[in-house]
């Protein structure tokens, strides 16, 4: 896979070729494939789904359904209707907080996150967990970066309802060993929630194998467009779940008391879906399974130990994160002393767009020490010459700052 | 100058490095606090009244450097002013780092910040101390 290659197919990155964009953990950039599925859906096939009884209507909902069975191969599930469309990962994580905690979680409880969460796969479940009286612990990481894998035993012996836990760290670059944490959870009897909003654009997913209850991913951050994704849950555990937002299309029987649900899917969709974006997203894992993900893979991982290397020589950086092959195509990075939104304002000078701030992880900040971290993140449009530009503005940022280095 | 060295002028260093302000105050008579969420600065401010007059005034927290020597220039330049000077001075400070104005002579030490205008994602660093100020005079 060449990425020089692929940019062609990225209208806003031709357009800005001297734009480096190292910022898709955050949204990535759209290929021409996505935002013309977008159109020609607009302009040629565009009417609301369900219960349309003309042609346009019902060519819309196979046009959403058809969306489904694609995502539901991309994530690897033969179940179509296991795949839920929300807005995004964080819509994803509300309704599993909400609708588990419904009917599953009770006072005293317990529900086991990490500290390398996403508020997003955070701020739900403590919020579940106020309601309903239940307690919540996290898996704490270790100087490299990765979770302490006796912390998370001595946590599964107290027998958590729920262990909700993060694919890839948007901030570490860690990937969790979610498929040997999942099995070990499971038979602690858990249910086991994986925030996937890092995973799935950038590590070959496949539910089954991964052995997870649910998997919660961002379709903007895999090229779609804002407004879908999709989460996948099993089938029998989606069958037992109570609905989180209610009203239009997600009902059964209803009357001015009472209502029973649809079936899943349709009972986590209330509302007018978004069908278009789901089209779009299609358009964006097709794209995706075109390239291939362990070719992205490969290609992020060459990036990311590119960027290690390249980072490691420059004097007085501080980088975060683990080495080795379970580290993704995240590099956080500080000067000590240089607050991380002055080194990305310094950064954005240079052409080079990377994020400052906590990104939404908070408590992992504070367990870093830092209050801030500026963020380059890669994806299958970036080249080993972009990461080379970063170091050289990373060199210039130290001279250019060199009195505030501490 | 280009955008950097104008923004990152010796005296904004200065005072994000030795502020002069920084701290608390024992007995303020106001207090305010500002929150950037998206960012995570934050900033506390504490301020005394002698009648309508501002004797002092100190900040804790923590930020950037534009938020933090945004906040030492503020906290200097406000003390021995009265409450309705203070505010004309602070509308006078965003007008020049959200509008672009020229800086007003009054701004003193303060034009140093007049950079900010034309990074829309500073501009809020420049005025959390401002904002807070606002909100404890109020």
């Amino acid at each position: 896979m060449d990425p020089r290659e692929l940019r062609r197919d990225f209208p806003l990155l031709e357009a800005q070729p001297d734009l480096v964009f190292l910022d898709s953990a955050a949204s990535a950039q759209k290929p021409r494939a996505v935002t013309e599925a977008l159109t020609r859906f607009y302009e040629t096939a565009y009417a609301n789904v369900h219960r349309g009884s003309y042609p346009l209507s019902e060519a819309a909902t196979e046009a959403f359904e058809d969306a489904r069975r694609t995502l539901a191969e991309f994530l690897g599930t033969p179940d179509p209707e296991e795949v839920v469309f929300v807005r995004n990962a964080t819509e994803g994580l509300n309704l599993l907080a909400h609708s588990l905690s419904e009917r599953f979680l009770g006072p005293g409880d317990l529900v086991v996150v990490t500290e390398m969460e996403h508020h997003a796969n955070l701020v739900p479940w403590q919020q579940a967990a106020r309601r309903k009286g239940a307690r919540i612990r996290a898996v704490p990481i270790t100087d490299e970066g990765r979770l302490d894998p006796a912390a998370f035993e001595r946590l599964l012996a107290e027998e958590p309802r729920i262990v909700a836990l993060t694919h890839m760290s948007n901030v570490l670059g860690t990937v969790n060993p979610v498929a040997d944490l999942a099995e070990r959870a499971r038979a602690a009897g858990a249910i086991v929630v994986v925030d996937g909003a890092q995973g799935a654009p950038h590590l070959p997913v496949n539910v089954r194998a991964l052995g997870a209850d649910f998997y919660a991913t961002s379709g903007h951050k895999m090229l779609g467009p804002t407004g879908a994704s999709a989460l996948w849950g099993r089938r029998a555990l989606w069958e037992e779940l109570p609905p989180f937002l209610t009203g239009g299309g997600m009902i059964e029987r209803v009357t001015i008391e009472e209502s029973t649900f649809a079936p899943p899917p349709t009972r986590f969709e209330a509302g007018t879906p978004p069908f278009a974006e789901a089209v779009g997203l299609a358009a964006a894992a097709r794209y995706l399974a075109a390239v291939g993900m362990e070719n992205v893979w490969r290609h992020d991982r060459a990036l990311v130990e590119r960027a290690l290397a390249a980072l490691a020589e420059v004097p007085d950086l501080k980088v975060f994160g683990p080495t080795g092959p379970d580290r993704g195509g995240v590099v956080s990075f500080v000067f000590p002393g240089v607050h991380a939104h002055d080194l990305a304002t310094f950064l954005a000078q240079k052409g080079v767009a990377v994020r400052s701030g906590h990104h939404c992880a908070q408590p992992l900040h504070r367990r870093l020490g830092v209050a801030a971290t500026a963020r380059a993140s890669f994806y299958l449009y970036n080249t080993e010459e972009e990461v080379d530009r970063l170091a050289e503005a990373l060199r210039e940022a130290r001279r250019f700052f060199a009195t505030w280095i501490e | 100058m280009g955008i950097l060295e104008d923004l990152y002028q010796e005296i904004i260093l200065t005072r994000y490095k030795t502020p002069k302000r920084r701290g608390t105050l024992e007995n303020p008579t106001r207090t305010a606090g500002g929150k950037n969420p998206s960012c995570g600065d934050q900033l506390e401010l504490f301020v005394a009244l002698d009648g309508d007059r501002i004797t002092a005034v100190r900040y804790q927290g923590e930020g950037c450097a534009i938020s933090q020597a945004s906040a030492d220039l503020m906290a200097e330049a406000v003390e021995g002013k009265t409450v309705e000077e203070a505010r004309r001075l602070a509308e006078r400070f965003k007008a020049m780092v959200v509008e672009g104005a020229p800086p007003a002579p009054e701004l003193g030490d303060l034009a140093a910040l007049s950079g900010v205008a034309k990074l829309p994602s500073r501009v809020k660093c420049a005025t959390l101390a401002w904002h807070a100020l606002e909100e404890a005079l109020s």
